[in-house]
């Protein structure tokens, strides 16, 4: 099968539009430039983690060159430099996701921990025993379990809102559950298997009808989409660096001032007092409040730098990059007898998650690789979301901002392959 | 392209096609479930021990082809074998799968389960194709627990 005639003709319709030069922005990611078993490597797991452009890596790489030291407190030039390149970091932050005020951006580990934290901090405090948590189906499963150890602590219980066959949210399930026992909302803007992308504007205005309040799992949606807290409306939104090209271990929580001055600190230690006495502790301002210990300082300047990178190409490019090639993709993949996508949302974003008869998603993954294709195969930590579907594992590419056309044509190629091993 | 092939052998599509042995045993003296949490890969493994030799083995289960096809071929290996035997052939196969090249494995012995050599080129498929084996140590040892590969 060629995919040559179609490409062409897509390309030069991109090329009408916009400027935006993939060739370019490969340049800016040197891992790219590798052979993977004897193959250009194709890398189509982004939605596990993003490669990291040079802009990044050289930031992180200078940081520590130039300017290590522990921030705050510190009298020394290099601290002030550290500390103020470390608050430079959540005011970018603030910007990317147009925040209110820098202190609404508390620096965590990642998405995982900025649910925990809420769920801890806000939810001991403020959830108790029969009240109600609304999740959805095609949660990640960091969206699941704090949730239900939240649930085992207090007595709360979880509403979970269904999905169509398409993977699209039932919001009149949704609009049922909401009523006086529901205490919040946590839903993802985006899933990481399905690729289905929430209007969690509706979702957030129908649960502030109720007084309910709404954490959004921005895992996914932050490299993908223009994110925009302020016009949400979101009361909590979580985040991961990894995801949007920045280094592991630097999440993003955000929270609405007023929520974070009225919720108890997550964990005790340095950087989050102001005053300690063994009689008595009074905690720091937010967002420190919630920052006990030493943060991940070269994390935090690296995802600027990653903000930075992205913004400077332009999310809206990206995102328009991305839509033609999961369009592209998705009908490369459709056109192949055997195989079935999993995850046909109206409205989606870079995910192509598929099954193919006969084969499971793993031996896929194994001959791909073979190939030098990266996918992901299993359950996408999205467990009762691979049960909804009788599946018990799903084949899933990701798109990322420096994917080709091209690539999508090795990637069918090497699913030919599949099918010619298994017959 | 070739440690490809090495992997998926005829013999082993072939047995994830059509497994041998895949049903279950209400007479099975031991009953045991497995599973692999990394991929998602489960099966039931059913026992009939007479005397200390395997009557009857038999599996249920989903997962993918190595897996599938090494719990066929295990079964087809060890029917009439003494528990001896198959704990044996248990440390035999381990050794194949997980040793280097060169490793001191007599692949004459272990016959037909000498096709998953090739898994020892890829690493992540290891868990894949000793599911059933850890299962059945398992189960031989007597435990009820449902046993995880992690």
């Amino acid at each position: 099968m060629s995919h040559g005639a179609d490409n062409m003709a897509l390309k030069s319709g991109t090329a009408a539009g916009a400027e935006f030069d993939v060739q370019r922005v490969r340049r800016d990611f040197p891992i790219l430039d590798q052979q993977v078993h004897g193959h250009p490597l194709v890398y189509l797991d982004n939605a596990a983690t993003t490669q990291k452009p040079a802009a990044v890596i050289d930031t992180v790489k200078a940081y520590y060159e130039h300017d290590n030291a522990n921030i705050h407190r510190g009298v020394h030039t290099l601290s002030e430099r550290a500390t103020r390149a470390h608050e430079n970091a959540r005011v970018k932050v603030q910007g990317f996701i147009n925040a209110a005020d820098p202190s609404e951006i508390v620096f965590v580990r990642g998405a995982t921990e900025a649910i925990n934290l809420v769920a801890h901090s806000y939810g001991r405090s403020r959830i108790g025993a029969g009240d109600e948590i609304i999740l959805t189906e095609m949660e990640h499963h960091s969206n699941i379990v704090p949730w239900q150890l939240l649930c085992e602590h207090t007595g709360a219980r979880l509403k979970v809102v269904p999905v169509n066959d398409a993977g699209e949210l039932l919001l009149n399930e949704l609009e049922k559950y909401l009523g006086p026992r529901t205490k919040l909302v946590a839903v993802t803007h985006m899933s990481n298997a399905l690729g289905t992308i929430n209007p969690v504007e509706r979702i957030i205005a129908m649960a502030h009808a109720c007084n309910v309040p709404v954490l959004v799992d921005g895992a996914q949606a932050v490299s993908h989409l223009n994110v925009d807290v302020r016009r949400l409306d979101c009361d909590f939104y979580a985040f991961s660096g990894h995801k949007v090209y920045a280094p592991t271990g630097i999440g993003v929580l955000y929270a609405k001032a007023a929520l974070l001055e009225a919720m108890p600190p997550y964990q005790g230690g340095g950087d989050m007092i102001s005053r300690v006495s063994f009689d008595s502790t009074v905690y720091s301002k937010i967002p420190h409040k919630f920052e006990a210990g030493t943060p991940h300082i070269a994390g935090a300047i690296g995802l600027g730098a990653a903000i930075d990178y992205v913004t400077g190409l332009g999310m809206e490019r990206i995102a328009a990059h991305e839509r033609k090639l999961l369009a592209y993709a998705t009908e490369a993949l459709s056109a192949l007898p055997g195989v079935r996508i999993i995850g046909t949302a109206a409205h989606k974003a870079s995910v192509l998650s598929f099954v193919m008869d006969g084969v499971h998603p793993h031996d896929i993954g194994t001959i791909l690789d073979s190939d030098g294709v990266a996918i992901r195969a299993g359950h996408h930590c999205a467990m009762p979301l691979m049960d909804r579907y009788g599946v018990p594992a799903t084949a899933r590419v990701s798109l990322g901002v420096y994917n080709t056309f091209e690539e999508v044509d090795v990637l069918v190629s090497a699913i030919d392959k599949v099918k010619d091993i298994f017959g | 392209m070739s440690d490809l092939r090495e992997l998926y052998q005829e013999v082993i599509v072939d047995h994830n096609r059509h497994p041998r042995n895949f049903r279950e045993n209400a007479a099975a003296t031991r009953k045991i479930e497995g599973y692999n949490p990394l991929c998602g890969d489960k099966l039931t493994l059913f026992l009939e021990l007479d005397n200390g030799v395997i009557k009857d083995i038999s599996f249920v289960g989903t997962g993918c082809a190595i897996s599938m096809a090494s719990a066929s071929l295990m079964t087809e290996a060890l029917k009439g074998k003494t528990e001896e035997q198959a704990r044996a052939i248990f440390d035999r196969f381990h050794t194949l799968v997980t040793q280097d090249k060169g490793g001191a494995v007599d692949e004459d012995q272990l016959g037909k389960l000498a096709i998953f050599a090739g898994v020892r080129e890829f690493p992540t498929r290891v868990k894949c194709a000793t599911l059933a084996w850890h299962t059945l140590q398992a189960a031989l040892e007597g435990n009820k627990e449902a046993i995880s590969t992690e």
